[in-house]
């Protein structure tokens, strides 16, 4: 084992670093801000129309929190259930247990291409690339991930992953990555998706094994939930011989009952639909209809390390949804790429540095500061998952891997000065020396590090008497 | 209301009671200005206001920087310098938010989190006021914090409170629920993101044409002010309390220096 988890990609600047080139991307910039603005107000629109909105989140996150405390039981019962019906489980401790097992199950197949339903869990462990090193090319059937995938490009948002290309763009990677594509292809939406209907219709009808991720899995039943927009989820899932889901062990359910709560917590959530388009449930295999053949493969990559965090595990609730991206200002401007993670935005933050397990990396480390703590997350979240709270108590671990540094020495200042009203009075005269740096009442040139402060907003100016040494001369 | 200042009279909403200025460490030591009007306004309203010299910090900066034994030993300091009191009032919805919503999880049972109140709740719920009798003519938009909105839930209480202010044209805010970008060491850590944010919130204060942005956290208006003074906007940041504190008799007049 010890091999690196792919969760964040290999390289990647730590987000300061990421975020001040993407900063700079006027296409990125107002793609994300029409597109974030227009679902922002979409989901509130679809959420407010639920008086139990509320409850319904509560239940949401109590059915999560149980599956989570028993997870061992439900994942036992899933599997008996899960082969009863005809299926095969394997499990996966980590990425490359799991993608070695889907290569080894399309080969199997004698597959040397395989077509794919949109799923984050195969993109995590990067399934694409081992199956390519493998001799077996994986085609994504989800029309951004098609982009995504044809760019030779990396997501930057969980539901949307091409969210940063404009039409032309796509044009221009259809002309020149799909076969027999028209060359007068126009930018209209509509062309360059019916260009991408020809182009997978002659995938789904030859491919023999299609490979899916999870959006539930009924522990009770065995059933496997996938929902999606486009249908093309629903041609993977009944053409091909052979079916192979990979999930994440977090994705169970306990019950059949309990989709009604998750069927209306994640449309309205993440696309601001009532009902997604497309809701596909199978259980193990059926005779003379759909796939002959129905493995899934149980993946771990990091989740039972993060189970053990009892603070941190919330963010195993997540159902994928992406509202918490949409309404995040960080994510909003900065763009899914400078967070290094197919899992990016407010959920990234939290999600990829515990599944990744390495807070020595400076890039894991940097992204639970990839955050104002404005709360926005926290708030549209249809599982409760308190955001801001998991990113400070990830930071407080951040912290300790570091060990020693000019941040740590002056927080260590701070929390001294601040431990004696005197010395913070002392401290507080010596400040309003300070005075004399000031021109015409602004404060605009500080010294490093107050300069990343003054780059690009005036200093309040200090003060010539604190309010306690004024209190004390007038009313003391 | 009338507001007649002096002796306690026992027909005003605050009589009676004897109340803690949380002053918060940014405020004493670099908006004075913001603590006299919080303590003139609560004053004029019948209470008794005293300051707890022991406090310093609440700890926050350092909580949410990720330093969690310095703050919390910040915060029993804080609770200690608090205890006696029936209510500790602060003109910041983060450091009261970090009282009541933190300090619970960080130093154990005690009544201070619950006795915590930012300087609008205070007002609307605890002395059941929404006019107090301010004057202020000039026109103001108003930003709502994140932590006051999101952490505490003021909701519509400082609107409220601004509403009822003779003189005061109140415009409202485009996307005024979206941060500013200050986030306390956010700013510096992430300081390009961070102005990126900010950008867009000056563009939004400048489009309502007001001479004041007003908020309940100076912390946020040294950001929102920052930006808006390095672009010589001749907009005003102004706390909440600055504009309550003002009325017909001694009207908020800028300080000299
Ligand atoms: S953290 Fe919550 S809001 Fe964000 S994607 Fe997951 S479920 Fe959706």
């Amino acid at each position: 084992m010890g091999s690196r988890n792919p969760v964040t990609w290999l390289g990647s600047p730590t987000f300061p670093r990421a975020a001040r080139e993407t900063l700079r991307d006027t296409q990125l910039r107002g793609n994300l801000r029409h597109a974030t603005g227009t679902i922002r107000a979409k989901r509130a629109d679809a959420v407010s129309e639920l008086d139990d909105w509320e409850q319904l989140r509560r239940a949401g996150e109590a059915i999560k929190d149980d599956v989570l405390s028993n997870l061992d039981t439900y994942l036992v019962q899933l599997e008996e259930a899960v082969t009863a019906r005809g299926g095969v489980v394997h499990w996966a401790r980590d990425a490359a247990e799991a993608c070695s097992t889907v290569l080894r199950l399309s080969r199997a197949a004698g597959a040397s291409e395989v077509v794919k339903v949109k799923s984050m869990a195969t993109a995590e462990i990067e399934l694409n690339e081992a199956l390519a090193a493998g001799g077996v090319s994986a085609i994504e059937t989800d029309l951004a991930e098609l982009i995504v995938q044809l760019g030779h490009d990396r997501p930057s948002h969980i539901l949307v992953p091409a969210i940063h290309r404009n039409r032309a763009e796509i044009r221009e990677i259809f002309r020149r990555e799909m076969p027999d594509v028209d060359d007068s292809l126009s930018d209209d939406p509509r062309a360059l998706a019916s260009a991408a209907r020809e182009y997978l219709r002659r995938k789904f009808l030859s491919a023999r094994v299609a490979v899916s991720g999870a959006n539930f899995a009924v522990s009770e039943t065995g059933s496997i939930v996938v929902v999606e927009s486009e249908g093309n989820g629903r041609m993977c899932l009944t053409l091909p011989e052979t079916l192979i889901t990979v999930m994440g062990i977090e994705k169970l359910l306990p019950t059949w009952q309990d989709l009604e709560v998750f069927l209306q917590l994640l449309p309205r959530s993440s696309t601001a639909e009532r009902m997604n388009p497309y809701t596909s449930v199978w259980t193990g295999v059926t005779p003379g209809d759909g796939p002959r053949e129905f493995h899934l493969v149980l993946l771990d990559n990091g989740r039972t390390s993060t189970l053990a965090d009892t603070v941190g595990r919330q963010a195993l609730r997540c159902i994928r949804c992406s509202a918490c991206l949409n309404v995040c200002p960080v994510y909003e401007r900065t763009g899914g790429q400078a967070y290094g993670s197919v899992y990016p935005g407010p959920i990234g933050a939290i999600l990829a540095p515990q599944l990744g397990g390495d807070m020595h990396d400076p890039h894991a480390a940097s992204l639970p500061y990839a955050s104002s703590l404005c709360g926005a997350c926290f708030e549209v979240c249809p599982v409760r998952i308190d955001i801001p709270e998991v990113l400070v108590h990830l930071r407080s671990q951040a912290v300790a891997a570091k060990g020693r540094s000019a941040e740590s020495s002056a927080m260590a200042a701070a929390s001294w000065v601040f431990g004696s009203h005197r010395r913070y009075e002392a401290a507080q005269k010596a400040g309003s020396l300070a005075r004399f740096l000031t021109r015409d009442g602004r404060l605009s040139h500080l010294p490093w590090p107050g300069s990343k402060w003054t780059d690009a907003r005036d200093a309040p100016v200090p003060q010539a008497e604190s309010f306690r040494a004024w209190w004390r001369k007038n009313r003391g | 209301m009338s507001h007649s200042s002096g002796a306690p009279d026992a027909a005003l909403p605050g009589s009676g009671r004897r109340v803690a200025l949380f002053a918060t460490c940014l405020a004493d030591t670099l908006y004075p200005d913001t603590l006299r009007a919080t303590v003139r306004l609560l004053e004029r309203l019948g209470c008794t206001v005293d300051f707890p010299h022991e406090q310093t910090c609440c700890g926050q900066m350092h909580y949410n920087t990720g330093y969690r034994e310095h703050a919390a030993t910040l915060a029993r300091r804080h609770v200690a310098a608090f205890t006696g009191y029936d209510a500790a009032i602060a003109p910041s919805g983060s450091c009261a938010g970090m009282v009541r919503e933190v300090y619970p999880g960080l130093v154990g049972d005690s009544e201070i989190p619950e006795r915590t109140y930012e300087l609008s709740e205070f007002l609307v719920d605890v002395l059941g006021v929404v006019d107090v009798g301010a004057y202020f003519p000039h026109r103001v938009t108003y930003h709502p914090t994140c932590h006051s909105l999101r952490m505490l839930g003021v909701g519509s209480r400082p609107v409220r409170l601004l509403s009822a202010v003779r003189g005061l044209d109140l415009v409202p805010l485009p996307e005024a629920e979206t941060c500013c970008g200050f986030g306390g060491t956010f700013a510096m850590k992430n300081a390009e993101t961070s102005t990126a944010m900010l950008s867009d919130k000056m563009h939004h204060v400048l489009s309502t044409g007001a001479e004041v942005v007003s908020a309940g956290d100076n912390s946020c208006l040294m950001h929102i002010g920052g930006g808006l003074s390095r672009m010589r906007s001749g907009v005003r940041p102004l706390h909440l309390a600055d504009i309550l504190a003002s009325t017909e008799e001694a009207p908020w007049a800028p300080a000299t220096r």
